[in-house]
């Protein structure tokens, strides 16, 4: 009887088997979670440690930065700055980028315990076992909140031993709690809600991107414009306004908090809603016959939902970056300023066309994500064996590799021109000269496509030759993006900076264009493309 | 007879572990060949190395007269492989990945398509992501059926079948032999084997133990006799005849095991005693093969 009593009580719950499921996951996770903290926390620090070294004293910094500050392309990536005390310049990168980090962290913890293990039928084992129906969520949810809480403490823990303000750090401390716990949030209900791990990545990554926009838009909009409300709608936003060295609004951690319990709860509540393996919205029946007849049209057809998605993005980030631009020139009025940005930007011509120069890079760096997405599924593909179902047909593997690779330009092409059009078209028409605008910007862009690739070859040499390694694409590009952000400011040697192809890069439109480097970086792309497709030819599959 | 698979001194390593240690295997061409082992025995191996998926170290193999690894495109028009696990796209119905896959090989044959939906009671309209094992196992097996082809490779196809599905599949598989195919089958359900193949090969620890047809593995083997006699016989005097073993003797039943050369004598001594019930079973597969398995493991041991 006592035996039936304690096998009934689990089900009312459902929790039981939940701390066996958090050791397990925080064992899976025990490199992960801890080094990215670390890595966080040491991020803001080193920044911080920097800039106190490059401006001694505080008047030299307002004077040099404040300006530069006020630029809305700056604004529209890093947010407004709180305040112009040292310690607030000396995190204005960091709070923002770190709480996307942070986020990207979070939504990592939580698919990958909760949709990941789903799809891959792992659960099945586990869920037969003595194992609730809610302990996987709950275990995946708590491992994600704990990482976050984990990442604050370091964080605040480290800013206060650098020297940055007490109060302000804590203040930095809640704006990434408000963020990270949002995503812990979004990551659950979007792990519900759809059926695979890629849809589960399109809606918590989707939520983040389109928050980022809403506080772009909100943030740059003019100071009585009731566009600025748009940043209340985003935990990004609300992130920024905290205010960390600034207002140190810690009140806010009241809506951060708010999210975070309407959203688990939403989570936990759509599980009681479905079925083990599938998601909330329905799958549907599909077509009985299929029309692809080569590998490059399944290649295609298995990118569709990442290229529409990426299409709308880079339509949405025209957009802004095309309507932000006509109030640069407002912002940045006076010659000095104007004299110090061309001098930060080389030989670059208008402030505009810095502007537009430093977002351009920044797109191209996305499309490299895109390329390097699209290179790395070969990867997916041949863990899955799904790789094994076409190479066992008369298609090749390099004409297989050259499918993906060829996808890979052609799309990070083509959503950087998107991107390009759209911003020249919203631009022009602002300033009365839409031929002219468009074709600067898509010369721009085109220009910036030659680093694209170089990110592109990276990835599918190391899917070649080191095929366990494929995922350092990824770090790779991360570093790229930290060189060309932070090389200066921590002085890094001209060696290192210029190891990521991107800094090689003319800064266009406006600056002078010059055909070696590109020249150089195509001839790059090549043979290390090369060598990753010639490397696949020999290697064993699978 | 030609030959479709020819299997010389295969081998290969994975680091530290042999998954090939010497591997011949020989089919001929128009056969279905078991190819049986245990899990890790190296049958995965072998196919994948047929299908120029991994390079073998050392040692030859040649698959309808080409090099597996050199001549991908012209030997993969010829033939057709289902694996036992079948990874699906998610978001492709079966439909569509029977097309691209038989495309890929050279083109749809839509009345034997049509018919292998039928017979397989597939439904080509679900997302790969909602196929059961057994239905994942069926779109491949309807993919490799749909286009015109020499050569099966199966590696533990049947694997999530119902049984009514696997006796389908034995139909099938038997159909395409008689239209001229060879089948290579990799299996460790022995009765599918038992049922369907013309010649097996065991092999163990990456290599070659035994091939041959049923007759001939069998002749090698035992033969078990259980007989009921008027007249009481003595377990000792069995025991000396060439041939015997294992003699159990109850009152009047005697159960022993002899050799298919010496089955003659023993019947002759057992007449002697009144036979009044009979019965001498050749071995199953399933005991060649464990048999296989002790002996060459007290070998090796």
């Amino acid at each position: 009887m006592t035996a039936v009593a304690e096998l009934a009580r689990p089900t009312v719950t459902g929790l039981t088997g939940t701390t066996s499921l958090l050791r397990l996951a925080a064992r899976r996770d025990r490199v992960l979670v801890p080094v990215s903290a670390l890595g966080l926390a040491g991020f803001v620090a080193m920044s911080a440690q920097a800039t106190f070294a490059l401006f001694p004293d505080l008047r030299s910094a307002q004077a040099s930065m404040a300006p530069t500050l006020a630029n809305p392309a700056l604004v529209a990536m890093y947010g407004p700055i709180s305040s112009l005390g040292i310690d607030s310049i000396a995190t204005f990168k960091s709070v923002l980028l770190g709480g996307v980090f942070l986020a990207l962290l979070a939504y990592v913890v939580v698919r990958r315990h909760t949709r990941t293990e789903e799809e891959s039928g792992r659960f099945e084992l586990l869920g037969a076992g003595v194992v609730g129906r809610r302990a996987a969520l709950t275990a995946a949810v708590l491992l994600g909140t704990l990482a976050v809480l984990l990442t604050v403490v370091l964080t605040v823990a480290l800013s206060i031993a650098v020297g940055l303000d007490a109060a302000g750090s804590i203040a930095l401390g809640v704006s990434w709690l408000v963020i990270g716990l949002s995503w812990v949030g979004v990551t659950a209900v979007a792990a519900q809600l759809t059926s695979s791990t890629r849809g589960t990545a399109a809606w918590s990554l989707g939520a983040l991107a389109i928050a980022f926009l809403l506080r772009a838009v909100g943030d740059t909009a003019a100071g009585d414009s009731p566009g600025r409300f748009l940043s209340w709608l985003s935990p990004l936003g609300w992130g920024v306004k905290v205010s960390p060295f600034g207002d140190n609004r810690y009140w806010l951690v009241v809506l951060g908090l708010a999210l975070y319990s309407v959203l688990v709860a939403l989570a936990f509540s759509l599980l009681e809603r479905r079925d083990l393996g599938s998601g909330v919205l329905p799958s549907r029946a599909g077509r009985d016959r299929g029309t692809m007849g080569t590998a490059g049209a399944l290649t295609r057809r298995l990118a569709r939902g990442t290229l529409v998605g990426w299409g709308v993005a880079y339509v949405v980030l025209g957009l802004a970056l095309g309507s932000i631009a006509g109030s640069v020139e407002t912002f940045v009025g006076s010659p000095e300023v104007a004299d110090m940005l061309r001098a930060m930007g080389g030989d670059a011509g208008s402030i505009t066309d810095i502007y537009f120069a430093t977002e351009l890079h920044f797109a191209a760096v996305g499309a490299s994500a895109l390329a390097i997405a699209l290179v790395t599924r070969m990867h997916t593909e041949e863990t899955t064996t799904r790789a094994e179902a076409v190479l066992a047909t008369p298609v090749r593997r390099a004409r297989w590799a050259l499918g993906h690779v060829g996808l890979a330009v052609l799309a990070s092409a083509g959503v950087v021109l998107v991107g390009a059009v759209v911003a020249g078209l919203v631009h022009g028409a602002d300033a009365g000269d839409v031929g002219g605008a468009v074709g600067r910007l898509v010369g721009a862009a085109l220009s910036t496509l030659p680093a694209v690739w170089v990110a592109l070859a990276a990835a599918m040499l190391l899917y070649g030759a080191l095929p366990r390694l494929t995922g350092l694409a990824w770090a790779a590009l991360i570093v790229f993006l930290l060189l060309g952000e932070f090389g200066d400011l921590l002085d890094l040697p001209e060696w290192l900076v210029d190891l990521s192809p991107f800094a090689h890069l003319p800064a266009l439109p406006g600056g002078a264009f010059e055909w070696t480097p590109l020249v150089a970086l195509t001839v790059v792309a090549a043979v290390v493309g090369g060598a990753g497709i010639a490397a696949l030819r020999r290697r064993d599959i699978g | 007879m030609t030959s479709a698979i020819q299997v010389h001194d295969l081998r290969k390593t994975f680091g530290r572990t042999v998954a090939l240690d010497g591997l011949d295997l020989d089919v001929a061409s128009g056969e279905i060949h078991g190819f049986l082992g245990p899990n890790g025995a190296g049958k995965s191996t072998t196919i994948r190395i047929l299908l120029g998926l991994l390079r073998a170290d050392s040692g030859s193999a040649t698959l309808l007269g080409g090099d597996p690894w050199r001549d991908v495109e012209s030997l993969h028009r010829r033939l057709a492989y289902v694996p036992g696990d079948v990874a699906l796209w998610p978001n492709l119905t079966g439909g569509e990945v029977i097309d691209v896959l038989a495309r890929l090989r050279g083109g749809v044959d839509e009345r034997r398509r049509a018919s292998m939906i039928e017979r397989f009671d597939l439904d080509p309209t679900k997302k790969g992501r909602s196929y059961s094992k057994g239905n994942r196992q069926k779109v491949a097996l309807v993919a490799a059926l749909s286009s015109d082809v020499e050569l099966l490779l199966l590696d533990e196809p049947t694997s999530g079948l119902d049984p009514l599905m696997e006796a389908v599949f034995r139909e099938v598989v038997r159909e395409f032999r008689k239209a001229g195919g060879t089948v290579l089958l990799s299996s460790h359900i022995l009765s599918e084997v038992e049922q369907l193949c013309d010649r097996v090969s065991i092999i163990r620890e990456g290599r070659n133990v035994e091939s041959g047809t049923l007759t001939q593995l069998r002749h090698l083997s035992r033969t078990t006799v259980r007989a009921t006699l008027g007249d009481p016989v003595d377990a000792a005097q069995l025991s000396t005849l060439p041939g015997v073993a294992d003699v159990v003797v109850t009152g009047e039943h005697v159960t022993c095991t002899v050799g298919s050369d010496d089955l003659g004598r023993l019947l002759e001594v057992l007449g002697a005693h009144r036979i009044t019930a009979l019965t001498s079973a050749p071995p199953t597969l399933e005991e060649l093969f464990m048999e296989q398995y002790r002996t060459t493991s007290a070998a090796t041991s």
